[in-house]
């Protein structure tokens, strides 16, 4: 077993723990916190496939920013108040059915995980770089990569007008 | 076996290096808390700390001392576990930043060439926008788990104050990486270091002027020191610390003052580059590599001088002005810095 | 409405300049006073080593006068106390018996004489009313304490020292203040 796989095992255990722990634990700030360390997993297996890029981006925008306003709007509850509702049994059925259709998806997801395994490349892929990224970006998917921002700019213009309310 | 194949050598190098790096960072912070209350003292005519020994210069490890033996409070209603790793983490993510720093160009030792950069990732720059992002849970976290309405309120404060300000950093230094097309930071350094007027501040003036402001608002120095407005919040986010886990949160602040010096002298400053000297031409000695090194804590230094410097001159924002000056100020000046560099270098090029 | 003095000033409400608006020049003015301080002489003395010359007219706590003989000049009158807006002494009189001559001037002595220096505001009226030159304000101020009883002299903190037994002393607790003769 070479460090990489060491380190991939690692990485995938805490980031499965640290996801548990989100659904599990009581206080939204704890499971926040939690979801932060999910992030970092996932930096790491980036930077396992060396998508330095990659990696460092999900943690500037998802750990660094939306994770603090995730935090900010929480931190601003009162928690105790908060109890636990009871929930009738119809929306505990309706529960199971989206998580079984979640998995459902996975397991469909993961049925073809042997071409999955084939696509991604270890250290010796460079797609994930920066120069290769943006050029990618760029060329090939110029269109969607601009439609993507034209989405957040509607989603800036909504929050604006919902502001000036 | 694959462990056989690794060079461990490089292994000693890089942990001697980070050993350095961090007790080096943790010294200046000491010396700087000195250095604010001389710097202070004498901006409003006093002497400042002058007693323990030779101008006052054991005040520090006093500090220290005093620090370490004072009684650790820690409120009963606090989120205990948060509480005691708050100020860990803002220690973590102040000395994390140093780790891609070209500290100097690389010595030849021992038959090996070591190069003064722990390491020289391609996303450089990046990087320390992560680990400054990170900066804020050290804040919120210590903030809220306090349990004291004036942390969380300075917490919260101190959130918005750095994500805010974080965007005009970001885009400020776009315009420097369009010029240097690398997040490389050697290869930033690299390129400056031929000669004074390829700093990237002789091109990059409002570029700085912009990093600089933000760099103050990340390091909460004042005019932006809203998080621990005294008349407003008391202590700010700190308030229920006390002992060393406040003089983690106190030794931060400086160290972070100290990195953004480190980062703004190398992003515009020509880094370990000396000015009006070619170095390159005394070849590569280990003595060139350290005088270097000890041009770029010079610049540092400086930086953090500066910072004390408009401390003790400007007084606070108020808080919606703040939010003026970033969002409604740098950021659109930002980005017309931006598109200016991209339209002039387009006309260039052709 | 008539101005109550000539210092009156008219604030300038006009709009900023396109200068002002941009702060960072007022700033940088700003930045150059704070440094042409560095230069300026410090106002702060090193407190235990140097100390600041007292003004003539100092008035700093009180002191028991003797005359050259040693003997106490206090005749419990009370006038001092009379005097005091502060209301800060106290005293006790007493009748001098036949061998206590040498330590008090006239037949009558303060047994008690108490001066709360918490109350106290060195105005030196005790000294103004004194018939007798016994009370007079020194060129010292009270030390710190760790209790207010600390700070209510009795006559042992008060009285000055004995001239002929503690010449240096007494010439010292004198000071420059009161050459007194008679």
């Amino acid at each position: 077993m070479g460090v990489t796989a060491i380190l991939f095992w690692i990485l995938s255990s805490l980031a499965l723990l640290s996801a548990i722990m989100i659904v599990v634990s009581k206080n939204p700030v704890h499971s926040v916190l939690w979801l932060i360390l999910v992030f970092f997993a996932i930096s790491g297996h980036y930077l396992l496939l060396n998508a330095q890029f990659l990696a460092i981006v999900n943690i500037i925008v998802y750990a660094g920013a939306i994770m603090v306003l995730f935090l900010y709007v929480l931190m601003l509850i009162d928690l105790k108040k908060i109890v636990d509702p009871q929930r009738s049994l119809w929306i505990k059925l309706v529960g199971v059915a989206t998580g079984c259709c979640l998995l459902l998806v996975l397991i469909a997801a993961l049925s073809k995980a042997d071409q999955t395994t084939a696509l991604t490349q270890t250290i010796g892929g460079n797609i994930g770089l920066v120069e290769n990224l943006g050029k990618i970006l760029f060329s090939e998917y110029l269109v969607p990569f601009e439609i993507s921002s034209i989405l957040f700019l509607s989603a800036m213009v909504g929050a604006v007008v919902i502001g000036k309310k | 076996m694959f462990f056989t194949a690794i060079d461990y050598w490089i292994f000693l190098e890089k942990a001697i290096l980070i050993l350095a790096v961090v007790s080096i960072s943790l010294v200046i912070a000491m010396y700087a808390t000195w250095a604010e209350r001389k710097v202070a003292a004498v901006m409003q005519d006093r002497r400042g700390p002058n007693r323990a020994g030779p101008f006052g210069l054991f005040q520090p490890l006093a500090d220290g001392v005093k620090l370490f033996m004072k009684e650790e409070i820690i409120p009963n209603v606090s989120a205990k576990f948060l509480f005691v790793m708050a100020p860990a983490l803002a220690m973590i993510t102040a000395l994390m930043t140093s780790a891609v720093i070209p500290w100097g160009s690389s010595v030849h030792l021992f038959g090996r060439d070591i190069s003064l950069q722990i390491a020289d990732i391609n996303i450089g720059i990046l990087y320390i926008f992560g680990v400054i992002s990170l900066g804020v849970y050290g804040i919120m976290i210590g903030g809220w788990a306090s349990n004291n309405k004036f942390s969380l309120l300075a917490a919260i404060r101190g959130a918005s104050q750095m994500i805010s300000y974080e965007l005009a950093m970001g885009l400020s230094l776009i315009a420097v990486l369009m010029m240097t097309g690398s997040l490389r930071l050697s290869v930033i350094v690299a390129q400056q270091s031929e000669g004074f007027f390829n700093w990237n501040i002789i091109y990059q003036p409002l570029g700085f002027l912009i990093f600089f402001i933000c760099a103050l608002a990340e390091c909460n120095r004042t005019p932006f020191d809203l998080p621990e407005a005294e008349n407003e919040l008391n202590f700010g986010y700190h308030q229920e610390y006390s002992s060393m886990k406040l003089g983690f949160y106190l030794f931060a602040e400086y160290i972070n003052m100290f990195i953004s010096g480190v980062v703004m002298a190398t992003l515009f400053f020509g880094g370990y580059d000396i000015p009006f000297v070619n170095e390159a031409a005394w070849g590569n000695h280990w003595w060139v590599a350290l005088l270097g090194c000890g041009m770029l804590m010079t610049k540092a230094l400086f930086f953090v001088f500066l910072f004390m410097w408009i401390r003790w001159t400007i007084p606070r924002f108020r808080y919606d002005q703040l939010m003026n000056v970033g969002w409604k100020k740098l950021i659109p000046l930002a980005l017309i810095n931006m598109v200016i560099t991209a339209a002039v270098m387009l006309f260039f090029s052709k | 409405m008539q101005a109550l003095t000539n210092r009156l000033k008219l604030v300038n409400r006009k709009p900023m300049t396109f200068v002002e608006k941009l702060y960072l020049w007022n700033i940088l003015k700003g930045m150059a006073i704070t440094f042409r301080h560095i230069f300026k002489r410090k106002a702060t003395i090193n407190y235990p080593e140097q100390k600041r010359t007292f003004s003539p007219v100092f008035r700093g706590l009180q002191v028991l006068n003797r005359d050259e003989e040693g003997k106490e000049r206090c005749t419990a009158c009370g006038l001092c106390a009379v005097a005091c807006p502060a209301e800060a002494i106290t005293m006790e009189a007493a009748e001098r018996s036949s061998n206590e001559t040498h330590l008090y001037r006239e037949e009558k002595f303060a047994a008690r004489f108490e001066i709360n220096m918490l109350r106290c505001i060195f105005c030196g009226l005790c000294e103004e009313a004194c018939p007798k030159n016994a009370i007079y304000l020194s060129q010292t101020f009270a030390p710190s304490n760790y209790s207010r009883k600390g700070f209510i002299y009795k006559k042992d903190d008060l009285l000055i020292p004995h001239p002929k037994e503690n010449p240096d002393a007494y010439a010292k607790a004198l000071g420059e203040r009161k050459k007194i003769t008679n």
